[in-house]
């Protein structure tokens, strides 16, 4: 066991002088992210390329670790058929809130996109849905204007469209540095869902790591089907406020996607590895062109 | 411009003797009834809803109730509502709908209560339903903020026709407080983070967001409460009036529009 830590070691120090030299835009990347994994749920590391063959969900407790968005339009659309929306969206410093555009800078750079939500549409088993997904790795995928704005084009689109929604919800909530107008994005997309909704179209919210704050308290909350990755975190209040107002620990399973299915919030956990087949059998069971037509049930 | 800062703003309406919704109601309306639960789970007294008259006109009330004590925010919960709070908000909502009356929401909350049970009842949840479906509700909503607005827990009552604010009030997407503790580690900072936050009624109706301000009584609404109602209710029959002459379909429009509008991004790949 030692050796294994030593030979892990050796190899963490020498990307960390390969990489300085590159300067300091890459020294985030530089740390044992590249060889390690380490599960934040049961704390057990695995080595990063057996983590990633196994669509990085930890051997040992199956947590579904975080995805960038682009790993997830991999994992879910055909190849070549996703084509993006509104992509040039990026957001400005309404309130001149300090330090917000460095941050928006840093961000980009980080996670090579230009917000916390990628959007478009695209075909899953041949069909064709909007699909929206946030991501985490911008900003921790918090909700500010231009997520706003492209998750409530995206319903639109899909309104005009008469498609499904998917959506891949990634948040930490609301994006403090736009400061109340953050917070009023969570009342214009969920109009636009609510719009979607009076269409007759379906949406499916998928819950992934971290789905908490203003997105549970808004869209993510608001599918017609409410699917979660296994043990992920979900939940309004952060943790630490709901223990610092109860001044005790919370168990390890509190806010987890179990805990939620329990509560009644969730219609079901998927796993990975099922999760395109799942969502491509519910978009079957919902297609109207596929050998049924509703018959009598189709009011119009 | 009025030159009152945020802090001081904030200052006037931590006074004790800040006057709340049950100060305002009887000043206000004829006939209040209060009614009670959620029909699913319970009562939650940190918001109160009923009917009531306002000169005449049968209306919906629905309000964030803080105390003045500790007895009474005992009762209250400081404001913060349960799951069933907005629960019981939106079975009133939809009962007014039911009988075309408007509905007046009144914000004054710190937020939606941060805890074990109401993660377990859905806090999430709540909020989200509340608003998405007051986006529907075929009849007039006005919201106003009273207090302070915070974050989710005020959005739950504040998806509305019209948005308004007593002057000295504030509405943000985290207390000032919370802003500091996150910024740079230390609470004591609010004050600072209050200004940068941009919070008060000149801000809100600056992104458009707040449609109106209603003067309080010289140097707080505490200082005379019944002159403050009284404005509250001069602006509640104009606004109700007015919104009145417009078709539900345009209202319904309206309504949408008015959220949809807010936001501010860059949009070309020129920006980029
Ligand atoms: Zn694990």
């Amino acid at each position: 066991m030692d050796d294994f830590f030593n030979s892990i070691k050796l190899r963490i120090d020498y990307d960390n002088k390969s990489k300085s030299s590159k300067g300091k835009k890459n020294r985030k990347m530089a740390i044992p992210r590249d060889l390690l994994f380490k599960c934040p749920r049961c704390q057990q590391l695995t080595f990063m390329d057996e983590f990633e063959k196994n669509q990085k969900v930890c051997l040992e407790c199956n947590y579904h670790s975080r995805l960038s968005s682009k790993e997830r339009i991999n994992m879910i659309i055909d190849e070549g058929t996703f084509i993006e929306y509104d992509e040039y969206l990026s957001s400005k410093n309404p309130l001149n809130f300090p330090d917000y555009d460095k941050k928006i800078e840093q961000a980009k750079i980080v996670s090579g996109e230009n917000d916390a939500v990628k959007t478009g549409e695209g075909k899953i088993f041949s069909k064709l849905s909007v699909i929206i997904i946030m991501e985490s790795n911008f900003m921790m995928g918090s909700m500010g204007s231009v997520v706003g704005e492209k998750i409530s084009r995206a319903f639109e689109n899909a309104i005009e469209k008469k498609l499904s929604v998917v959506l891949f919800s990634a948040s930490g909530g609301a994006r403090m540095q736009e400061g109340i107008i953050s917070l009023m994005q969570m009342a214009k997309t969920s109009a636009a869902v609510s719009k979607h909704n009076d269409a007759g179209l379906l949406y499916i919210s998928v819950m992934t790591d971290p789905t908490t704050g203003g997105v549970t308290a808004s869209f993510a909350s608001l599918g017609d089907i409410i699917i979660a990755e296994p043990k992920i975190l979900i939940g309004f209040a952060g943790r630490r406020v709901i223990e610092g107002t109860i001044k005790q620990k919370l168990p390890d399973d509190f806010q987890t996607a179990e805990f939620m299915l329990e509560h009644g919030f969730v219609d079901m956990i998927v796993d990975r590895e099922n999760m395109k087949n799942t969502i491509y059998n519910i978009l079957d069971l919902h297609d109207f062109s596929n050998g049924r037509d509703g018959g009598k049930l189709n009011n119009e | 411009m009025n030159d009152v800062s945020s802090w001081s703003k904030i200052n006037i309406i931590r006074e004790k003797d800040r006057p709340t919704i049950k100060d305002y109601i009887h000043l206000i309306f004829d006939m209040y009834y209060e009614f009670h639960g959620d029909r699913y789970f319970g009562d939650d007294l940190a918001i109160t809803g009923g009917i009531a008259k306002l000169d005449g006109m049968p209306v919906t009330i629905i309000s964030n109730v803080k105390g003045k004590n500790i007895e009474e925010n005992k009762q209250s919960n400081f404001g913060m509502a349960h799951p069933e709070g907005y629960r019981k908000a939106l079975r009133l909502a939809k009962q007014a709908e039911k009988f075309k009356r408007p509905i007046i929401c009144f914000i004054d909350t710190p937020g939606a209560f941060c805890g074990v049970e109401a993660e377990q009842r859905g806090q999430g949840e709540a909020i989200a339903r509340n608003i998405m479906s007051f986006f529907n509700l075929k009849t007039p909503i006005i919201s106003v903020v009273l207090g302070e607005g915070g974050s989710g827990g005020a959005l739950a009552l504040g998806v509305c026709d019209r948005l308004a604010m007593l002057e000295n009030t504030v509405y943000s997407v985290i207390s000032p407080r919370g802003c500091a503790t996150i910024l740079w580690k230390d609470s004591s900072k609010e004050k600072k983070a209050a200004d940068i936050m941009k919070i008060t009624a000149e801000d809100l109706i600056s992104f458009k967001i707040a449609d109106d301000i209603i003067k309080e009584s010289s140097g707080g609404a505490h200082k005379d409460p019944e002159e403050t109602a009284y404005n509250l209710k001069e602006y509640l029959n104009k606004t109700i009036s007015e919104l009145l002459e417009k078709d539900i379909e345009t209202l319904l429009i309206n309504r949408y529009n008015k959220f949809r509008k807010i936001g501010e991004f860059f949009e070309d790949k020129s920006s980029l």
